[in-house]
């Protein structure tokens, strides 16, 4: 008897502790609002602008951080299964996702707001940034047309290059090459003086994605890709092979790094900040990136060289990250008037300078640093696949990016992948009209 | 008083049923029914599809399949080399050498670090362009050239890479249940064998092996169970799937739920990871009894 | 005389070829972790250009440092509390389960075993969000108990697992003596049974720590409290969305694994010298 008393206490008062522990009463919701993110590097900037704000109004606003970035996106859709959305949220992953988002009723329509005062909210940003968070009318979705996010920074991602190493190359530090062949020549004097090339994240597939896509575009022209996703062309369709035959090229030529394919981002980064490759494929964000590790990089931004003169080259660009209205909200008017505060030109000045990023409002362009202009100034060849009311299918993507991957280790042929994606394309048309 | 005897069996596991059935045989419910929809896991509408989920797995996605040979790779290579190194040191540190503790100690701490820093750290060890490349300069320095070898980005030698480094940090279990097992062997069975004339390898084999079965089999089990479910760890030393080369189960259905958005196939995944890996158990499990037996 | 010297010759060479293998495998489990230590010394700018193991100079302070930046004190107290909350109920939870299913006979024993088993054969990927919405449902979501719970539930088959199998081979004379004596079950449990599976009870103890400890993906998904968020958890705050400070990272990595370092270097004792100690043959 005394012995499970004894154990039942115990049991009972681990109980009790931890239940206590979990009934502190929750704050008073009605003057606070609540931010997740998961932007690491910026959250002592986003704390600075919330102490601003609380000084100026005495709202609070609580920026919450979950990182890594998988982490808080599979935070946010268990939360939003459990309705526990909180007033700020960010939906990383496609349009598709985000449509769902809407379709599901968690984020509020902004469009009330954005046209209000003869369209000032948004018209302060650039049309680019905006677009990637607009639904147009009749879109593949389903969705109510009209403006779901807010972006608070515009990302550009484009090709760097190292100029001290170009200088030891004997290649002119100001003149980086335009065209591909000439891209790919210097390949040879990569591995002819020893040297690595070109670093990117390539074993994540959305930045093969990106380069891919780029190249298409140049090759084929937006509206041929569009029609693709749209299942009017096929992948097997030649210049889709020459958009492969790209990869091969490259890998052919020298001008890749070693493990490429293995390659994180972050570790691409730290081989270009410390000199150690010659060109890099990568965001705007990395300005900051770089200064942190190298601050005495000698560097540059360049356009991915193009292969045809045909169409543009263009560059992956537009939001870089937004923050959408949770429209169940308890402070629906609050949040929105804080959102519109905190994309406001002094404030998002600020942001800029403090995160080394590229602001969304078109009217503090002026105190961005030197290198990261260069990268706004590309902004006019941007384009982002959000734009388009389509999306592909996420087993396409998958093979067209696993696709090139085992191009670029020698295990596959242009050819052949462009009739493997070609084949699943069929098989998810097919799937879809039944 | 035969009713209270009774009554106190089901209390000594009814917590552990309680807490079970709520934490677990709940969500599994739950995401066994998922497998049966098409869901991305935000709309509020499912779509059954009834088994097609399942019919894809089997019929339509070499990936996946791929995925299971990877695995059972690396599980093989955990079975063999991991477990009979982990049997090997055991046996060395039960004798009675010096400097037992500071072995015991020092053979856990790769268990005891997270797959994360595993995978960083030996990714480090072993990269040449973004690494100490120390392994490619010891076999240089050992007098061995022409084994360097990009360990980690050649896709012939990744997956074996991967591995081993699985290997080293696992064996640390191993080493741990199997000297615990050695010890509750009574010396005195030694000493007779010995006075009886055995040699070393005749004791090992009468006396050690048929004692040491029921742990052999404990760890067997636990081996698969823990290496089939490695992903962590390729994430560090790989950064991913490395075009189906490095793929594991595990990673293939986070694809599906978080890339992909398809939660109900990524249940229907998940179900089938589990009935393949019971089934292993099953046959690992008779397998053992069988040996038991002999 | 000469075959003494041949037998001592022969058990000497084979002792320092043993001593040379221990050594070597003792290096190369250490390499990494010395590695950590050393790069949690660097700084930032130095710690990919400068690949030698031991840096040029020592910055202790990034430990300070990480300490403060992370938070670490509450998030340590947190991770503690979940850590011995929920290996003292699984020690109670499973081993009374595992005594019952070793040495009772009642009715269901077999299914519930096969059921708890199967559990450990089949894990759930992507749990997370099915524990979620339970929790969510039973309001215990943003709860210390709730997490504990979860944890418990994920380390309870292994456990009853290990403590089965130790049973199993217990030798039954101790327990029939004390039901002799007039004992409850109960007391046999808590007074013969539990101090001789001490071995594996310290080895379900390691198993467990190094769970709980190690986790965070389910604590950052059922958590919206940052007060009851664990170690791991703020850890992510040194692996920025685009920069990472790799010696803070490191700093607070060595932080995280000393405890568990600890607690095995004390239970490790039990494991081995347990079971000799309370033989029945004496």
């Amino acid at each position: 008897m005394k012995l499970s008393l004894r154990l039942s206490c115990l049991l009972l008062l681990t109980c009790g502790i931890s239940g206590f522990l979990g009934c502190i009463p929750k704050e008073d919701s009605s003057k606070v609002i609540t931010v997740w993110h998961w932007m690491t590097d910026r959250q002592s900037a986003f704390q600075e602008l919330s102490r601003r704000y609380e000084a100026t109004t005495g709202i609070k606003v609580n920026f919450e951080l979950y990182a890594p970035s998988e982490a808080y996106s599979s935070k946010v859709r268990a939360a939003a299964q459990g309705i526990n959305l909180p007033d700020i949220f960010g939906i990383l992953g496609e349009k598709r996702d985000f449509a769902s988002f809407i379709n599901a009723g968690h984020v509020l329509d902004l469009t009330p707001y954005m046209d209000a005062d003869g369209k000032r909210w948004g018209d302060s940003f650039f049309p680019k940034a905006l677009e990637v968070n607009i639904f147009t009318e009749g879109n593949s979705y389903g969705t109510k047309a009209g403006v779901y996010g807010v972006p608070i920074d515009i990302t550009t991602i484009q090709m760097v290059y190292n100029k001290s190493l170009f200088k030891k190359l004997g290649l002119d530090p100001d003149n980086p090459p335009s065209s591909f062949n000439e891209f790919i020549e210097i390949g040879k004097k990569i591995k002819a003086n020893n040297m690595q090339g070109l670093v990117s994240g390539w074993t994540e597939a959305w930045m093969i994605d990106c380069f891919a896509y780029n190249y298409a575009i140049n090759i084929m022209g937006e509206e041929k890709v569009l029609n693709t996703i749209r299942g009017k062309v096929s992948y097997a369709d030649p210049d889709w092979v020459k958009v492969f035959g790209i990869f091969k090229d490259m890998r052919e030529s020298g001008i890749l790094a070693n493990g490429i394919v293995t390659m994180i981002n972050k570790t691409a980064e730290q081989l270009f900040a410390n000199d150690k490759a010659v060109f890099a494929f990568n965001g705007s964000w990395c300005v900051n990136v770089y200064k942190g590790m190298n601050p005495d990089l000698d560097y540059a931004a360049m356009l991915p060289p193009k292969v045809s003169d045909k169409y543009p080259m263009v560059i992956r660009g537009g939001a870089g990250s937004s923050f959408m209205v949770n429209a169940r909200s308890k402070n629906k008017e609050e949040t929105v008037r804080f959102l519109k505060w905190f994309t406001d030109r002094e404030q998002q000045a600020y942001f800029s300078k403090a995160t080394q990023n590229i602001p969304a409002n078109k009217d503090c362009l002026k105190d961005i640093p030197e290198i990261l202009s260069q990268f706004a100034d590309d902004m006019e060849f941007a384009i982002h696949p959000n734009i388009w009311d389509i999306s592909e299918f996420p087993a396409v993507t998958e093979s067209i990016d696993k696709g090139i991957q085992l191009i670029l280790i020698g295990e596959r042929s242009p050819e052949q992948v462009a009739s493997e994606v070609a084949k699943i394309k069929e098989r998810e048309m097919a799937k879809k009209n039944n | 008083m035969k009713l209270k005897a009774v009554l106190e069996n089901y209390v000594f596991v009814l917590p552990a049923v309680i807490i079970f059935s709520i934490f677990y045989v709940i969500p599994f419910i739950w995401i066994f029914h998922l497998g049966l929809y098409n869901w991305d896991g935000i709309l509020p509408t499912k779509v059954f599809v009834g088994l097609n989920n399942f019919k894809e797995i089997v019929l339509q996605d070499p990936a996946w399949w791929q995925a299971m040979m990877n695995a059972g790779y690396i599980t093989l290579i955990a079975l063999t080399f991991q477990n009979a190194l982990a049997f090997l040191l055991a046996w060395a540190c039960d004798r009675e050498i010096r400097m037992k503790n500071f072995y015991r100690v020092i053979f856990f701490i790769p268990p005891v670090l997270s797959e994360i820093v595993v995978g960083m750290v030996w990714r480090f060890i072993i990269n040449d362009i973004d690494g100490a490349n120390i392994i490619n300069r010891m076999l240089t320095a050992a007098g061995f050239p022409n084994l360097v070898h990009n360990w980690l980005s050649d896709p012939k030698t990744a997956l074996t890479t991967v591995a081993l480094v699985h290997s080293w940090k696992g064996f640390g279990w191993g080493f741990l249940i199997f000297l615990a097992g050695l010890q509750t062997i009574p010396r005195e069975l030694y000493e007779a064998a010995r006075v009886d004339g055995a040699n070393a390898w005749q004791s090992f084999k009468k006396i050690t092996v048929p004692l040491m079965a029921p742990v052999m089999a404990l760890v067997a089990i636990l081996t698969i169970l823990g290496s089939m479910q490695v992903f962590t760890l390729i994430l560090g030393l790989v950064g991913g799937e490395f075009a189906g080369h490095t793929s594991v189960p595990v990673l293939r259905i986070l694809t599906s739920m978080r890339v992909s958005s398809r939660f109900g196939y990524a249940c229907a995944q998940g179900i089938s990871f589990g009935l393949i890996l019971v089934v292993i158990s099953f046959i690992q499990y008779r397998f053992s009894h069988k040996a038991k037996q002999a | 005389m000469n075959v003494n010297i041949y037998y001592k010759a022969r058990k000497a060479t084979t002792t320092a070829l043993i001593h040379l293998f221990l050594l070597m495998m003792a290096v190369i489990c250490v390499f990494p972790l010395l590695w950590m230590v050393f790069s949690s010394l660097k700084t930032p700018e130095t710690i990919f250009r400068d690949l030698s193991l031991i840096p040029k100079s020592f910055h202790f302070e990034n430990y300070y440092i990480a300490w403060q930046q992370g938070g670490f004190g509450r998030y340590f107290l947190n991770s503690i509390f979940y850590t011995v909350s929920v290996v003292v109920g699984i020690i109670i939870v499973s081993s009374m389960a595992a005594y019952a299913f070793s040495r009772c006979r009642f009715f269901g024993r077999k299914a519930l075993f096969i059921m708890f088993m199967a559990a450990m054969m089949v894990p759930i990927p992507g749990s997370f969000v099915a524990l979620y919405v339970l929790l969510n449902k039973i309001h215990l979501r943003d709860t210390p108990f709730g997490y504990i719970l979860c944890m418990i539930s994920v380390g309870l088959s292994t456990s009853i697992f290990l403590l089965k199998t130790f049973f199993d081979k217990m030798p039954k004379e101790l327990e029939d003596a004390a039901r002799i004596d007039g004992c409850s079950k109960l007391g046999i449990w808590w007074h013969v049974a539990l101090p001789l599976a001490k071995p594996a009870l310290a080895v379900v103890v390691v198993f467990n720590v190094l769970n709980v400890w190690n986790e965070y993906i389910l604590a950052l998904i059922i958590f919206d409290s940052r007060k009851f968020m664990p170690l791991q958890v703020a850890l992510q705050t040194f692996q920025g969305e685009f920069v990472t400070n790799y010696p803070l990272l490191m700093a607070g990595l060595t932080i995280t694994v000393l405890p568990v370092i600890l607690v095995y270097f004390l239970m490790q004792k039990y494991i081995v010298k347990g079971v000799t100690s309370g033989s029945v043959l004496e």
